[in-house]
């Protein structure tokens, strides 16, 4: 538990943003250019911020870092409690509230023809999973202080390190907190909001979402799932197999027969998230490694696709694909962008996507023989639907509304090229980000072996033959 | 050169990057030469490492260079690594050099073309990526290089991509393909889960240690095959590659002749050990699927018009002798034809580009005749291909075909059959090609007008840029052989069985004996018998197809190829895609239903009770008055109070 910096890193970068926005709020609205300007100047800190953050992250630890820990309503326990990774579960759920409010504001008000309702369904339907888990938050805190704590703190290493709950408890308390992130995720099949926000959203409102939004589900998992209730999730660990491979296959399914592209791609969502939660709940390094990569993944891969949707409708003003055609005859840099990020989607080794998909795969057949059996077919369906979909907008000749398509503006390339610049990286060289994910995860695996006397299975050793195993 | 084996990959890597950020700038025939000059550096690169690899002692011929860690995750250790050792040379050795040959044709046959250069960054691309696949050190590099080649043949199939049939037969062979990706990868898990690693030399050193249970082999051999049958268009998954032809013609004889196909049967040979562990049935699996596919697609080779289509299903039934030979034990037999495979193929395809490139891209067969008057280059190599292929001696294709023959009759007779049939047949349709298109009348004059040529018509001789790969490989046709000569009494010793010899510390484990069995005994007169088959097939298709004595014999059924492909794409477009889209509805209808309901339905009752709040005082008085009413009658009534 050290921080690299006395600095309020993680203090610094939650509240930068509420600072920036009560300054874009005041900002005049004659100028929109401030508002432009201090946005920007916000994410890019921001970013750099995280970098920064990312360098001095000590991946030889899997322990909390740049813990940031302040007392906030001392009489209920709670506290203003950051760190990498460790949170308060007050704070967890009160910013895992906050987060659909501008999102609803970004559907509803910027969003296409349909974005009321659309807003509307995703902020009642996440709501209604979150009371779930605010009802469980609750009890885990009263419970776990009557039974090994004695006294009330919403602090999860607290929770984790020592309280101890009855198995029935466990279990009961770990699905109200499954309910909302199995929504947020989402996990079939409670993913319908996930199309709807999606199509309807703005373009920056739909790469937020799939590149933030629904981590937070998964995320969630892991740390409030396995790591807070690690018996009832190895309990429930069937469920979510089964539920994953059905949203892997059903999710691909259906995105082949999406006709808009944005729907599409957000069933794609439901079909990779489902390989993240298959991958959680296999209970091994390299599965649950390859679920956090993959999350980053997803979201650079999914986000970048938003962006070049976004760009197609910007140019054309549908998104449907039976009205695009033969588009890479007029623009072929713009098809060679999105031919790219394909490839990273559908799973191409050699780019990121592949490495989290092979990860999560090795992985679980370790402990999930048949269900990964399933879930590699859908390999073969991501292809297809995603093939499929390039050769109706892009192949072909180009008809007459087509013929003026727009090549890839310089801008527009610049906002693509950290994404491709990410995907072919992390495709061949993953490992400064696997040896930065895998000692956490094996301290998580480590607490729930130790919680439930579950022990990881290890492939059997290989055979001296190997000569150059270690050495690099 | 051993040590510095990661050139071999890296000159196609900077040839494509090269292209890729000048070659619009260098534009045409510079980017050309870019990419050909990058294949060469390799190719002379692995020359070096060859004759490096064969001064070492036999046993000591494995150079393993790992560039860096890959994907390394707790027990899960994988590099990027290379291997370099006989099997993996004699396959950089013939993708190399095939590969130079084919771009420098692929200079001449893509001028003009607007997308000169990407074509060329596309073929450097494909050229890296075979290359990692041959040179893997493990499964997962082997494996990007296999994906990689994958989805190179997409984008080359597609080059044309604004006919829409070119994008859809470049969709086919990528989908197609992951189905056989799928085996592969469990394959690699199942690998994992046995051994902890998945490098060639932990699972085959576990195969023959016998530390690998025997259910485990099989599994892995059998997955495996999987992917051999998606990559090497064996049944049922060959459909993609007749579809391939769609690609401009260097492709054709680049990626679905000489090297990508042969990827398959790389694999196979490369695990051999692992196969040798496997339950019996496992090689046997293999060797009926690769018979059935060499006898099914020669059938419909005897019925194609286009002259692509013909070579097409005859490399899916030339690539099922090979696995009929890696069935059988003959692992050496197997890359043997697959390297005299490649020589001839490629040769045939590049003189049927050559062809289409003189008729001004007319393919159809009928509309040929009587070029080897105009064309006499391209007519003379393509008939030394003819020969080697229909296994005329002494060209190539026939010590090739004659090895895998006679292991397959030492492990089963009606395999051994099923071949000859298939020898005969080859003769045949390889025969009939050439007269259709080489001899007899000219057929094409008649159609001049639809070439808009209007008399003007011509068909002609190809420049030299593109002749000249066709006369080097019509040479190696004619001696390809020689690599591996059988004794039958008058080869000299130092002469023979140098593949085998090179090839023994790889494939040893996996090797059939042959000596000592009674196929063995009598392989001179399975040569001769074998002759007189190509004999048959030849002066068959001559008595049918120059001299007109007989009637072709060219049924529908086999033009279409058994119906099988239209059947698959009749479920695919029929059944298939209605349950696909029953999933779409069934989601929109019934799971999204649910939750759109359940918001109707709290709306429905909400509607309801908002009418009870009518703002009016008095409403809510009375409502105050008749609550008031029922708790005293509740009272009295049932609580008995008073």
């Amino acid at each position: 538990m050290h921080g690299a910096v006395d600095f309020p890193l993680l203090s610094m970068l939650v509240l930068v943003p509420a600072v920036a926005s009560l300054l874009v709020a005041l900002a005049p609205r004659r100028r929109p250019e401030y508002a432009k300007l201090i946005a920007t100047v916000t994410s890019v800190g921001v970013g750099a911020m995280s970098v920064w953050m990312l360098r001095a992250f000590d991946s030889h630890s899997g322990g909390f870092q740049f813990v940031s820990r302040h007392p906030w309503i001392e009489s209920w326990g709670i506290s203003w409690h950051l760190g990498v990774d460790g949170i308060s579960l007050f704070l967890f759920f009160v910013f895992f509230e906050i987060v659909l409010v501008p999102m609803y504001f970004l559907i509803g008000g910027w969003g296409y023809e349909d974005r009321v309702r659309a807003a509307t369904k995703f902020f009642l339907y996440t709501m209604l999973g979150s009371a779930f888990m605010l009802v469980s938050i609750l009890a885990t805190v009263f419970i776990a202080s009557a039974n090994g704590i004695g006294r009330v703190t919403f602090d999860l290493v607290e929770l984790a390190e020592e309280a101890s709950f009855a198995a029935s408890t466990g279990r009961w308390l770990f699905l109200g907190f499954a309910v909302a992130f199995a929504v947020k995720v989402p996990v079939f099949p409670v993913h319908t909001w996930l199309p709807d926000a999606h199509t309807q959203a703005p373009t920056a409102g739909s790469v937020v979402l799939a590149g933030v939004m629904l981590k937070l589900g998964t995320y969630g998992f892991l740390r409030f799932g396995l790591y807070l209730f690690p018996e009832a999730a190895r309990w429930s660990r069937s469920l979510w197999l089964t539920l994953a491979v059905i949203g892997i296959v059903y999710g691909a399914i259906a995105a082949t027969m999406q006709r808009d592209l944005k729907r599409l791609v957000a069933y794609s969502s439901v079909a990779h998230l489902g390989f993240i939660v298959l991958g959680t709940f296999a209970f091994t390094t390299q599965a649950i490694t390859g679920s956090v990569m993959q999350m980053v993944n997803h979201g650079v891969s999914t986000g970048a696709l938003f962006l070049l949707v976004g760009m197609i409708y910007e140019r054309r003003h549908t998104r449907q694909i039976s009205e695009l055609r033969g588009l890479q005859q007029v623009a072929p840099v713009f098809a060679a962008a999105f031919m790219v990020v394909m490839l990273s989607s559908i799973g191409v080794p050699g780019l990121n996507g592949f490495v989290g998909e092979y990860l999560i795969l090795i992985g679980s057949f370790l402990t999930a023989r048949w269900w990964v059996v399933v879930a590699a077919t859908g390999v073969i369906l991501a292809a297809l639907y995603l093939l499929w979909a390039y050769q109706r907008v892009f192949h072909g000749e180009p008809d007459e509304e087509n013929r003026s398509f727009a090549e890839l503006r310089w801008r527009e390339g610049l906002l693509l090229l950290p994404f491709i610049g990410i995907i072919v990286f992390t495709g061949i060289y993953p490992k400064p980000m696997l040896e930065r994910i895998e000692p956490a995860v094996q301290s998580l695996i480590e607490h729930v072996s130790e919680r439930t006397g579950y022990s990881e299975p290890q492939p059997v050793a290989a055979v001296p033959h190997d000569a150059h195993g270690e050495d690099e | 050169m051993l040590d510095v084996i990661w050139l071999v990959p890296a000159l196609p890597l900077l040839g494509f990057l090269t292209i890729l950020l000048f070659g619009r700038r260098i534009g045409e025939p510079g980017a050309g030469y870019v990419a050909a000059a990058a294949v060469l550096g390799s190719f002379l690169v692995t020359v070096g490492a060859f004759f490096d690899l064969l001064s070492i002692d036999e046993h000591h011929r494995e150079h393993v260079s790992v560039l860096f860690s890959w994907v390394p995750v707790s027990s899960l250790q994988i590099d990027m690594a290379l291997l370099a050792d006989p099997l993996s040379i004699t396959m950089a050795l013939f993708v190399t050099g095939i590969g130079f040959l084919i771009h420098l044709f692929a200079i001449g046959y893509m001028h003009g073309d607007p997308k000169f250069s990407k074509f060329f960054l596309y073929l450097n691309l494909f050229v890296l990526s075979m290359l990692m696949l041959v040179l893997g050190e493990n499964l997962l590099v082997t494996f990007l290089g296999w994906e990689g080649v994958g989805a190179c043949s997409y984008f080359l199939i597609s080059f044309w991509h604004t006919r829409e049939s070119a994008a859809t037969a470049g969709k086919k062979a990528f989908v197609t393909n992951r189905i056989g990706d799928w085996g592969v990868m469990l394959a690699m898990f199942l690998g994992f889960q046995a051994v902890g690693s998945v490098s060639y030399s932990a699972l085959n050193g576990a195969a023959e240690s016998g530390a690998l249970a025997s259910s485990t082999a099989t599994g892995i051999a059998l997955l495996l095959f999987v992917g051999a049958a998606g990559k090497s268009a064996q049944l049922p998954l060959y459909l993609w590659l007749p579809d391939a032809m769609e690609g401009p013609t260097p492709v054709s004889a680049l990626i679905h002749a000489a090297t990508m196909v042969t990827a398959g049967v790389f694999l196979m040979t490369r695990m051999n050990p692992v196969i040798a562990a496997s339950a019996d049935y496992a090689p046997q699996v293999i060797a009926w699927v690769g018979a059935i596919t060499a006898l099914f697609a020669a059938t419909v080779a005897v019925a194609q018009h286009d002259i692509k289509k013909v070579l097409a299903y005859s490399t899916v039934s030339q690539l099922g002798y090979m696995f009929l030979a890696v069935g059988s034990g003959a692992y050496v037999a197997a890359i043997f034809h697959m390297v005299t495979h490649a020589f001839f193929k490629a040769l045939m395809f590049l003189g049927s580009g050559s062809v289409i490139h003189g008729m001004h891209h007319e393919q159809d067969m009928r509309r040929m005749g009587a070029l080897r008057h105009v064309m006499p280059i391209t007519a003379g190599t393509f008939i030394i291909g003819w020969l080697a292929i229909a296994g005329v001696p002494p060209f190539a294709g026939f010590w090739s075909k004659d090895e895998i023959l006679l292991f397959t009759l030492a492990s089963s007779p009606v395999l051994y059959v099923i071949g000859l049939v298939t020898a005969v047949l080859t003769a045949f349709y390889m025969t009939r090609q050439v007269i259709m298109v080489f001899f007899g009348k000219a057929r094409w004059e008649s159609h001049a007008e639809d070439h808009g040529a209007h008399g003007e018509f011509r068909p002609h001789e190809s420049p030299a840029i593109m002749l000249f790969p066709l006369v080097v490989l019509a040479g190696l046709s004619v001696v390809g052989g020689a690599i591996q000569l059988p004794s039958f009494g008058i080869v000299p010793k130092g002469w023979r069985h140098h593949l085998e010899d090179w090839l023994h510390p790889v494939v040893a484990p996996g090797e059939a004996v042959i000596k000592g069995t009674g196929a063995y005994d009598a392989k001179s007169w399975l040569a001769l018998l074998a002759i007189a088959c190509a004999a048959l097939g030849i002066l068959a298709a001559i008595a049918v197809y120059a001299k007109g004595r007989g009637r072709p014999i060219e049924p529908d059924l086999l033009a279409r190829g058994w119906r099988y492909d239209e059947t698959v794409s009749a479920f695919m477009g029929g059944p298939g895609r209605k349950a696909f889209d029953a999933v779409a509805r069934f989601d929109a209808a019934v799971v999204d239903g649910a939750v759109n309901g359940t918001g109707v339905g709290v709306r429905a009752v909400a509607e309801r009770l908002r009418r009870g709040q009518t703002g009016f005082v008095r409403n809510y008085s009375a409502i105050v008055v008749a609550g008031v009413l029922a708790v005293l009658a509740w009272f009295v009534i049932v609580r008995g109070v008073l």
